[in-house]
């Protein structure tokens, strides 16, 4: 289950930017594998800038602001040396920091407080800042998640910790009628700050239903973001930066991802909510992915490499708007998409991102779109039929000579 | 009209005499805030607690307020139902006539740092939050001038600045939500309490228990009012709950059960229940009250009451008619000022609903703001970056 990862540059998402200019075509398209501390701006068409985020190693404090420095030397970045740890802790840390930063930042959720986390993610947070920022609940998941939407109703900014994403089946109701909706039916007067986060996907023999991948119930609710994180790195960035966002965000945590290791920065930094990640520049193909099955893709593309392939890879992160900037981008590029997924085949996130890859840039496509899900079964618990359940990586290199045959 | 009926029963055993009426034309309407002391109607029953006094303080000024206010909704109500039957009103519409006395009564014992969060029946919570007849009537009909922008409809009134947080479509689901209000409350220090008022029907709901558990382990300022009307849309009281004592129902948590009819009555139980759950955790109050529409503007309302009951409840315990029949008794005002009163306030609803009627439909690009909090990306450029190639959900 702990699969050690040193990532070093794995985190480089697009190049640096800057802020509020138009950025250059030639910077995205470049097939440098930039080593860069990972830093993007979405810039829009009016040229105002989304969220701020982390340009290179500065004061280690203070929360960077718009990533004013256009250069790319990103080079410089890799002698910061930053500091280890794993996914989990990683998230602690995102978490601390904002609760630290705001005292709005609340957390529910069951055995968050004095148990620690039932991954460990909230571990002494509750001694820390005290029973009534980090609070344990009752086996309840409708009312605290309720509850959790009316405190953000008034301004808290709570964190609901679903201890399986399972289990948020349970207050769909209220993620989706008023979570979602509730900035829309007020006309604007009430905004919900809540970010709802939880460990889902298929983990080590859990059973049906504790391995459950529900990314594609939630992701018609009109109102609400959707977030999967993948490494240490944009596990903590992507908490950050959901906490701080003015909308609902579902964070979407891996249960077998939580053992990661990797080296983060110092300094403050958050990653944009809205954007992809480049893992792996290519010409070949583009792969597009989230959450764990990421790795499968990366043990597949050595395989491939060695075969002779280039593909691109590209954890969208971004479940709920896709980055359909960078995504199209690439689409450009390579003119061949595999999307792979551990979301169910009926109605999934490949499903949409397929349709809406399709839709958008079907004249560069050369080949008809690959989507490879999970099997449309509840999980089974024996541990050969599991493995079967969910991608492979020696499926995605077959899928891969498949499409660029 | 149902209000001249009752002008002509308050006449009967009437204290008023005749001569009075004369030098009462020249005495303005009494405004007058000498204390008077009243008895509610009923007593109250509590659970776990220690009842509060059926001896309530109001003064003549509070007395013709509550009088004004609860004929104003009463007004609203039925020109909606006729706005409904015009079809200017679509879909749903749940009114409130015959509940006023819970609004206003609630109202007076609060002040705007409270909270108040109700369920779709909600035109006159609202307008006892503060809410003005145009925003209501324009809301109703779809548009521009609604307290929702047009985009809410009659079961998502909101106000934010005076703390009513709605207006819910989902039976039983803003009672979490209204948990959560008293979270915030305790979390910031407020001092304030909130009440989250939910129907007969909606307390058979789990999810009801599940936070009256959790605002009771963390000691929260929330006090759940259950409007018993007795119907949960065509089902009576005792074929859904096997306990209809509602007030009882919270267990281990305090509860009052209140004449929901009489207005003072409901002030005193909400004085009460602020100032227990402020020191002492939540309380549940029942208030027991009656509905003369159906549960909404689909429903006749009498394949499961007779009409006898309903005009029953009309002529026993109509909230506006006790206070008129207060007001007269205690001499504050004469008849002519109340039906004076009740005309001004027909005037009102009126010009109200020729104003809404005027005002636009909201524009088509409405149809994509506030969907998300205003700045965050949910247009997706094209692979150019120079135009919006699709607007993503």
């Amino acid at each position: 289950m702990a699969a050690i990862f040193q990532g070093v540059g794995a985190a480089a998402t697009l190049s640096s930017s800057p802020s509020n200019s138009f950025v250059p075509k030639k910077f995205l398209t470049s097939p440098r594998r930039s080593f860069c501390v990972p830093s993007s701006v979405v810039v829009r068409s009016d040229g105002s800038v989304n969220f701020d985020l982390n340009s290179k190693s500065r004061r280690a404090q203070q929360l960077v602001a718009n990533a004013t420095k256009a250069d790319s030397s990103a080079a410089s970045s890799s002698s910061n040396p930053g500091h280890e740890l794993l996914l989990f802790e990683a998230l602690r840390e995102g978490l601390e920091e904002e609760m630290e930063r705001d005292p709005c930042v609340c957390v529910m959720g069951e055995d968050v407080g004095h148990y620690g986390g039932s991954y460990k993610v909230t571990k002494d947070l509750a001694k820390k800042f005290g029973d009534l920022r980090v609070l344990d609940t009752p086996i309840a998941e409708n009312s605290f998640t309720g509850m959790g939407i009316g405190a953000a109703m008034t301004g808290l900014r709570p964190v609901v910790e679903g201890m399986n994403m399972g289990f948020l089946l349970l207050a769909f109701n209220q993620i989706s009628n008023n979570c979602g909706m509730l900035h829309y039916t007020s006309g604007g007067q009430f905004t919900i700050p809540i970010v709802i986060r939880g460990p889902g996907g298929v983990g080590r023999q859990l059973g049906a239903e504790h391995s459950q991948r529900l990314e594609s119930y939630f992701q018609s609710i009109p109102g609400i973001q959707m977030v999967a994180c993948s490494t240490p790195y944009n596990a903590k960035g992507l908490m950050k930066a959901a906490i701080r966002s003015e909308n609902p965000v579902i964070l979407f945590e891996h249960v077998l991802l939580y053992n990661l290791k990797e080296r983060i920065p110092d300094e403050d930094y958050i990653c944009n909510l809205e954007e992809a990640e480049m893992v792996r520049p290519g010409e070949h193909v583009t792969i597009l992915t989230y959450s764990r099955m990421r790795y499968h893709v990366m043990q597949a593309a050595k395989t491939l490499v060695n075969k002779g392939y280039d593909p691109e890879v590209i954890d969208i992160r971004s479940l709920k708007p896709f980055d359909l900037y960078t995504i199209g981008n690439s689409v450009k590029k390579t003119h061949r998409v595999l999307i792979v997924e551990e979301c169910m085949r009926t109605g999934g996130i490949g499903a949409s991102l397929t349709a809406a890859i399709t839709e958008n840039f079907n004249d560069y496509l050369d080949a008809p779109i690959m989507c490879l899900s999970s099997q449309d079964v509840p999980t089974p618990y024996a541990g050969t039929l599991e493995e079967w359940t969910v991608v492979q990586p020696a499926q995605i290199v077959t899928a891969v000579e498949q499409l660029c045959q | 009209m149902a209000l001249s009926r009752f002008a002509s029963s308050s006449r009967s055993g009437s204290l008023l005499k005749p001569l009075s009426s004369a030098i009462s034309l020249r005495r303005p309407i009494s405004t007058d805030t000498t204390p008077i002391t009243l008895e509610t109607s009923v007593p109250f029953t509590a659970h776990q607690c220690e009842a509060p006094s059926r001896t309530v303080q109001t003064t003549a000024n509070e007395l013709l307020t509550f009088f004004r206010d609860m004929a104003l909704m009463r007004r609203m109500e039925i020109a909606a139902d006729s706005l409904y039957k015009a079809k200017l009103i679509r879909g749903f519409c749940h009114l409130y006539d015959g509940q006023e006395a819970v609004a206003v009564g609630m109202e007076a014992a609060l002040t705007k740092k409270d909270c108040i969060i109700t369920a779709y029946r909600d035109h006159c919570t609202f307008m006892a939050r503060g809410g003005t007849l145009l925003e209501v009537f324009a809301e109703l009909m779809g548009r521009q001038a609604g307290c929702s922008r047009g985009k809410g409809g009659s079961m998502h009134f909101y106000k934010k600045d005076s703390n009513f947080y709605g207006g819910h479509g989902i039976v039983g689901a803003q009672v979490p939500l209204g948990c959560g209000l008293a979270f915030a409350q305790k979390y910031s220090k407020d001092e304030a309490v909130t009440f989250a008022l939910y129907g007969d029907g909606a307390a058979n709901q789990g999810q009801l228990f599940e936070a009256l558990n959790i605002s009771a382990l963390w000691d929260l300022p929330a006090i759940l009012v259950c409007e018993n009307n007795h119907y949960g849309m065509g089902t009576a009281e005792w074929r859904a709950a096997k306990s209809p004592a509602y007030y009882k129902r919270g267990d281990y948590a305090p509860g009052l059960k209140v004449d929901g009819m009489d207005v003072l009555a409901v002030k005193q139980a909400c004085t009460f229940a602020k100032e227990h759950a402020l020191k002492n955790g939540p309380i549940i109050l029942e208030m027991d009250t009656y509905r003369y529409h159906g549960h909404s503007m689909s429903d006749p309302g009498s394949t499961y009451r007779t009409r006898d009951e309903i005009t029953g409840v009309r002529q026993e315990r109509d909230p506006i008619e006790r206070i008129r029949k207060l007001i007269l008794s205690h001499d504050l005002a004469t008849e002519k000022e109340l039906k004076d009163i009740e005309k001004e306030v027909r005037k009102e609803v009126d010009d109200a609903i020729a104003q809404a009627k005027e005002n636009p439909v909201p524009e088509s690009s409405e149809l994509f703001t506030n969907v998300y909090a205003k700045g965050l990306g949910v247009e997706s450029f094209g692979a150019d970056r120079k135009e919006v190639r699709a607007t993503l959900p």
